[in-house]
Order: structure tokens, then C-alpha cells, then sequence
């Protein structure tokens, strides 16, 4: 039965924004984790670890978001473990995350001079008080804005859970549009929620890149 | 796990993935074509001396960036209909891929742009070089050259991304992969298996575009 567009609709819309900020939250925290080691890894001074991280990032990169998703909504269950769209979500996108964040934060801790390294060393600190006291302070600030620009790259692309049945903004809008036949009105306001979302952490990315990108 | 895995069950559906990897390699050709034209009129108009045309620009190029493809490939397909405008699945996709990538490769563009600088035109004039041979060795070549590995890279992102297109009914690579996991029922075969041959030509089309870097930019500047 086909209905007119109404408040609910519109309440219905909002609750399953919830869901996109929270899938994009969890597959942050996820991914980060994830990610820190992943950087790690990379950044070892130890050959088999590089490569080991250096596949994983290519066949993370290398491969369509969509794809893991399916892939993995479709495999778990076969490890004997009961998934729902909501976990696959969750998982998939962690490990999407976490081959991004992990290259966005080596890359931080790389550009950090090696000189800060050796100056750290000939003042007679240890490794740890160079790692915690020197390098990291400067590489944190300098991971910062790509770090917030990439998120927005995150929850855009939790609207790809809709496409294994997770009821977030985009799933949600296609429920919606399936009883009103209103496709216009409510893609078009799913489009003004995300980006509003969406150019919110962009506006801060850049207001963090120039405070700690200026010169100094 | 009792599981058997079934591997072979997909191999009579060959010729589906080979017509899938046909259509999702055009699409992200032509989708890049058209997202490159649609980029590079974008970039000249952020930097127009009209206000309204680099306002124009700068909307166009914030909506789509801080919207999900997937929303506007629904706005496409099933919004525009409901204005009179209706489009077969694979138009939409070329339509909603090109308008995605005009608004990423406009800013890649840009940036492109901004890497030649005045000075450098001044000195290759006075280096008496002509208006022509500075425009081609000066301003286009270094900014081609600045601009080429973010546009490979766009590229390979895109070919990736043309799978969420299979959504609205396009039979590309990943379409087929729904299609085979409907006859097979071998859905996590089906799905691995597909996922991991975009995973070839990401590869392939990172070697070929180092080569082509490595040929005409790399090799030209040491002679």
C-alpha cells in the first residue's frame, strides 16, 4: 500500500542516521586498533613483518570494500560463528579501516625527521622516552587531519552495509521509498543527512590541518 | 567447520564473469572519460573571476565529496524517474560514476593547476623559449607529470568502486557474481572468488601505470 511521506518517515530517517554514526564509530575503533598495528608492522625494522603488513594493506586496498563485505557476511557463518548483517558490517569495515588508518599513521611516523631519532639518542634518552617524549607527540599532530578526513571516506561507505540488509540511513531510505514511492524526497534528504554529517568532519579536518600544518 | 568448499561449481559460469569483467573495465573507462571532462570544466570554474560560477563549482564539488555514491546512484536511477527522466541501469551507473569522479578529479586537477607557478612561465620565456614551447614544456608536461599518480590512482579506485553499481541491476563483475550465487548457491565461493580477481587487475593496472610513468616521465628527464 503506497502512503505519503510524513513526520515519521522523516523520525524513521533520523533513528537510522543513528545507526550509520554508530557502525562508523565502532568501525573506527576497530580499525584503529587494528590500524596502530598495522603501522607498526610496517614501520618494524624487521623484513618478513613489512611484507606481511604490505599484503595485507594491498589485498585490503586492492580489493572492492563491497566485496569483503559479502565475503564476509557470507563466511563467518561457515566458521561455525552466527553473524548477523550488524557484525559482518562491523568487521568488514574494522579491517577496511585499519589498512587506511595503518598507512596514514606510518606515513605520520615516517615523516618525522630520523634526526630526531639520533638528537633524542645523544641527549641519553632510551628508546621509549625517544619514541613517547619525541617522535610520537610530533607524529600525532601531524596524523591528526588525515586521520578526521579519512572518517568522512568511513561513513560514507557504511552505506554499503544497506546492500547486505543492515537497516542504517541508506537501508532505511530504501524501506522507505518501497512504501511511499517518494524516491526523490528521500534519497534527497539521506543525501543532506550524510552531508552534514560528512562536511561537519571535513570542516574540521581542514581547520586541523591549518592549526597544525601552519608554519611555525 | 563441515563445510565443502566447492570451488569448481563456478567454473561453467566462465563466460558470465568474462562479460563481467568486459562491462565493469568500461565502465570505469568511460565513467573516467566523462568524470575527467566533467573534472576539468569544474577546476577552471573554481577558479572563474565570476563569484556565482566558483560558487557553483565549489557546491557541486562539496556535495558530492561528503555524500555515499551509493545514495547518489539512487538519486539517479530510481529519484529522476519521478521528474520524467527515466534511464536504463547502466546509463544511470555511467551517469552517477562520471558526476562522482567530475568532483574528486576536479580538485585532483586543481592541485595540478596550482603547481605551475607564474615564475616559471616568466623564466622559460626569458630562457627564449616560445609562447607554444613554454606552454608545452613548462606549464602542460610538469603539470601532467604532478597530477599522474593521483589520477592512476583514481582510476584503480574507481574500477573497484563500479561494483557497487551491481545494486541498481548492472550486470558488471560483481553482478555476476550475484547472478552465479543465485543458480550456484555456493554464495561464499562466489563472492571470494570474484572479490579476489578485482585484486589482479588493481595490480596489473598499478604495474602498467608505473610503466607508462617510468616511460614518458622518468626516462624523458634523463636525456
Amino acid at each position: 500500500m503506497i502512503r505519503e511521506f510524513s513526520l515519521n518517515d522523516l523520525v524513521f530517517l533520523l533513528e537510522a542516521l543513528r545507526w550509520t554514526v554508530l557502525l562508523a564509530l565502532v568501525a573506527a575503533v576497530g580499525g584503529g586498533l587494528l590500524g596502530l598495528l598495522v603501522a607498526i608492522l610496517r614501520t618494524l625494522a624487521f623484513r618478513p613483518a613489512n611484507w606481511l603488513a604490505l599484503s595485507y594493506i594491498n589485498l585490503v586496498q586492492g580489493t572492492p570494500l563491497l566485496g569483503q563485505l559479502f565475503v564476509f557476511f557470507f563466511g563467518l557463518p561457515l566458521l561455525g560463528v552466527n553473524v548477523d548483517a550488524w557484525v559482518a558490517a562491523s568487521i568488514s569495515l574494522s579491517i577496511y579501516a585499519s589498512a587506511f588508518l595503518g598507512e596514514i599513521w606510518r606515513g605520520s611516523l615516517q615523516s618525522v625527521s630520523s634526526r630526531q631519532w639520533e638528537a633524542g639518542a645523544s641527549l641519553g634518552l632510551t628508546y621509549m622516552q625517544r619514541l613517547t617524549h619525541v617522535i610520537l607527540p610530533q607524529a600525532i599532530r601531524i596524523s591528526i587531519a588525515p586521520t578526521v578526513g579519512f572518517l568522512v571516506q568511513l561513513v560514507k561507505n557504511t552505506s554499503l552495509a544497506a546492500l547486505i540488509g543492515f537497516v542504517e540511513l541508506t537501508r532505511a531510505s530504501q524501506i522507505i521509498t518501497a512504501a511511499t514511492f517518494a524516491p526523490l524526497t528521500v534519497y534527497g534528504i539521506a543525501a543532506v543527512l550524510y552531508f552534514v554529517v560528512c562536511f561537519s568532519l571535513s570542516q574540521l579536518s581542514q581547520r586541523l590541518e591549518r592549526k597544525y600544518h601552519a608554519p611555525r | 567447520m563441515n563445510y565443502n568448499f566447492k570451488f569448481s561449481a563456478l567454473w561453467p559460469y566462465m563466460p558470465e564473469i568474462l562479460s563481467g569483467v568486459i562491462l565493469t573495465l568500461q565502465l570505469a573507462s568511460v565513467a573516467m572519460l566523462f568524470g575527467l571532462a566533467i573534472g576539468l570544466a569544474v577546476a577552471i570554474g573554481r577558479v572563474s573571476s565570476r563569484p556565482a560560477i566558483r560558487m557553483a563549482a565549489r557546491v557541486y564539488v562539496e556535495a558530492i565529496r561528503n555524500t555515499p555514491l551509493l545514495v547518489q546512484l539512487f538519486i539517479v536511477f530510481f529519484g529522476l524517474p519521478s521528474l520524467g527522466l527515466r534511464l536504463g541501469a547502466n546509463t544511470a551507473a555511467v551517469i552517477a560514476l562520471s558526476i562522482n569522479l567530475g568532483a574528486y578529479s576536479a580538485e585532483i586537477l586543481r592541485a595540478g593547476f596550482e603547481s605551475v607557478r607564474v615564475g616559471q612561465v616568466e623564466a622559460g620565456r626569458s630562457l627564449g623559449l616560445t609562447a607554444a614551447q613554454t606552454f608545452r614544456h613548462v606549464v602542460l608536461f610538469p603539470a601532467i607529470k604532478a597530477i599522474y599518480p593521483a589520477l592512476a590512482s583514481q582510476f584503480v579506485l574507481l574500477m573497484l568502486t563500479t561494483s557497487v553499481v551491481s545494486s541498481i541491476g548492472v550486470t558488471e563483475l560483481f553482478g555476476q557474481a550475484a547472478f552465479i550465487d543465485s543458480r550456484t548457491y555456493r554464495s561464499f565461493e562466489v563472492y571470494t572468488l570474484i572479490t579476489l580477481s578485482y585484486l589482479v587487475f588493481t595490480l596489473g593496472f598499478r604495474a602498467l601505470f608505473s610503466a607508462i610513468y617510468w616511460a614518458v616521465f622518468v626516462r624523458r628527464s634523463h636525456r
